[in-house]
């Protein structure tokens, strides 16, 4: 398999629609012309490369990268770990995984950001991490709050992780959220829903780990990453015969 | 061999700055630097070109909340990362808008790049954006105003309704080369499924 060709094609009935009038802010700021599509080029299967060089020693842990010496962040403790892996079911290594979310009672550090539950002030709620040679990531954190949003009257966001992921070509760029297994807001939320496919929801759902926890320090969720893959070339084709 | 399913988008939200850019957002010390942020140094091969992108919805007003990210190759149309690029050029950079709406990238004019069959790209650079109420990030490219030539042979615009190629293309102005996409409405931009 190639590791520069054209990506295959991105199932846009898979993802969400840009228009999910339910999730409000949708219905202003998405496009009612079709998308014009063409083939990848090299402006599309490149993409930016980072080196494990640019990553801190705490850059993985959102419960100290913030917090004052001796001090660390408030709230249940995680680790959140899994594979970033392409379609082909191929690990992506050196891909950068950023993620922000909010803290134990449902507050981001951010000046547009007005919910009544306290900031933590060891808590900033980024971090970031470059998948291994197999592709795996693990980043520590706490468990995020729900929190009450201004949709409808009385919109609450499930407890989720933002993740942004990076692979090999610009194309794959990716943005999502990460919810946790049994969470009973998940189905009630207008952003989850705009997700038609329930297998598709499903794929962002983490599923708690207990093999992997650190007994009396953290429990564990298990949260795996498929980006796009890379078609064949029709040189690869042609030495297999095809 | 079974295909795996690619993890499905949700929208980036109103407060991505703290992941994607920490000290923009005012959290300083966790990170160094927010990334993206330089795409040159002094060494850069190529003419400087200052890129300033502005964002509007369907109702004409401007998103300062979004995230603009940048890809294009360098002066001799290389993309980074290879052993021919210009080691001193990222060709990346993402930046958040300043209080007016105004998405600033500090970089160089690309060289062209081939296309997918071989003929030659007009100059452009590749832009994804994601913001609150956008759920799946929007690819778009910008081209430059002087290489009109090229963007009548270029494969990509030939491929866009006549009418609207110019929402793809740059305009001069005092400061750089400036341009607005529009997410809906009369000069709504042109979008693509890359």
């Amino acid at each position: 398999m190639s590791d520069t060709g054209p990506f295959l094609p991105r199932d846009r009935v898979w993802h969400p629609a840009a228009l999910a009038p339910a999730y409000r802010s949708s219905v202003l700021r998405s496009p009612t012309k079709p998308l014009v599509a063409f083939p990848n080029s090299l402006s599309e299967t490149s993409g930016p490369a980072f080196g494990h060089d640019m990553i801190g020693p705490l850059d993985h842990d959102l419960i100290r990268n913030f917090a004052a010496p001796g001090e660390s962040a408030l709230g249940p403790r995680l680790i959140v770990h899994g594979r970033v892996v392409d379609e082909n079911g191929k690990g992506v290594p050196g891909a950068l995984v950023e993620v922000w979310q909010a803290n134990a009672g449902g507050r981001y550090r951010h000046k547009n950001e007005g919910y009544i539950a306290p900031l933590d002030p060891n808590f900033a709620g980024c971090g970031r991490v470059i998948t291994g040679e197999d592709g795996a990531y693990r980043f520590l954190t706490i468990q995020p709050g729900a929190y009450p949003w201004p949709n409808g009257p009385n919109s609450w966001r499930p407890a989720h992780i933002h993740f942004s992921l990076f692979g090999g070509g610009f194309a794959q760029r990716l943005i999502t959220q990460m919810y946790f297994e049994g969470d009973p807001l998940i189905p009630l939320c207008p952003i989850v829903n705009a997700i038609p496919d329930k297998a598709a929801v499903a794929q962002l759902v983490a599923t708690l780990d207990m093999e992997n926890t650190a007994p009396m320090d953290a429990l564990c969720y298990r949260f795996d990453i498929v980006l796009r893959g890379r078609g064949q070339t029709l040189f690869e084709n042609r030495m297999e015969g095809a | 061999m079974t295909k795996l399913r690619e993890s499905p988008s949700q929208t980036a939200g109103p407060y991505v700055h703290i992941g994607c850019m920490p000290n923009a957002a005012g959290i300083g010390g966790v990170f160094p630097a927010d990334l993206g942020a330089e795409m040159v140094n002094d060494q850069t091969l190529g003419e400087r070109m200052t890129l300033i992108l502005r964002v509007f919805d369907g109702e004409g007003a401007p998103m300062t909340d979004a995230v603009v990210e940048i890809w294009q190759a360098d002066a001799n149309g290389i993309y980074p990362g290879g052993e021919q690029g210009d080691p001193n050029f990222t060709g990346w950079g993402r930046q958040p808008a300043d209080q007016e709406g105004a998405f600033t990238f500090h970089t160089i004019r690309p060289g062209t790049v081939p296309f997918a069959d071989g003929r030659m790209q007009a100059p452009h650079v590749s832009l994804w954006i994601v913001a609150r109420g956008i759920n799946l990030g929007l690819n778009t490219r910008v081209y430059l105003p002087e290489d009109a030539a090229e963007h009548a042979a270029d494969p990509v615009l030939s491929l866009v309704d006549p009418a609207r190629r110019e929402t793809l293309i740059a305009r001069k102005g005092n400061s750089g080369y400036a341009i607005d996409i529009h997410l809906q409405g009369a000069h709504e931009t042109v979008f693509f499924d890359i």
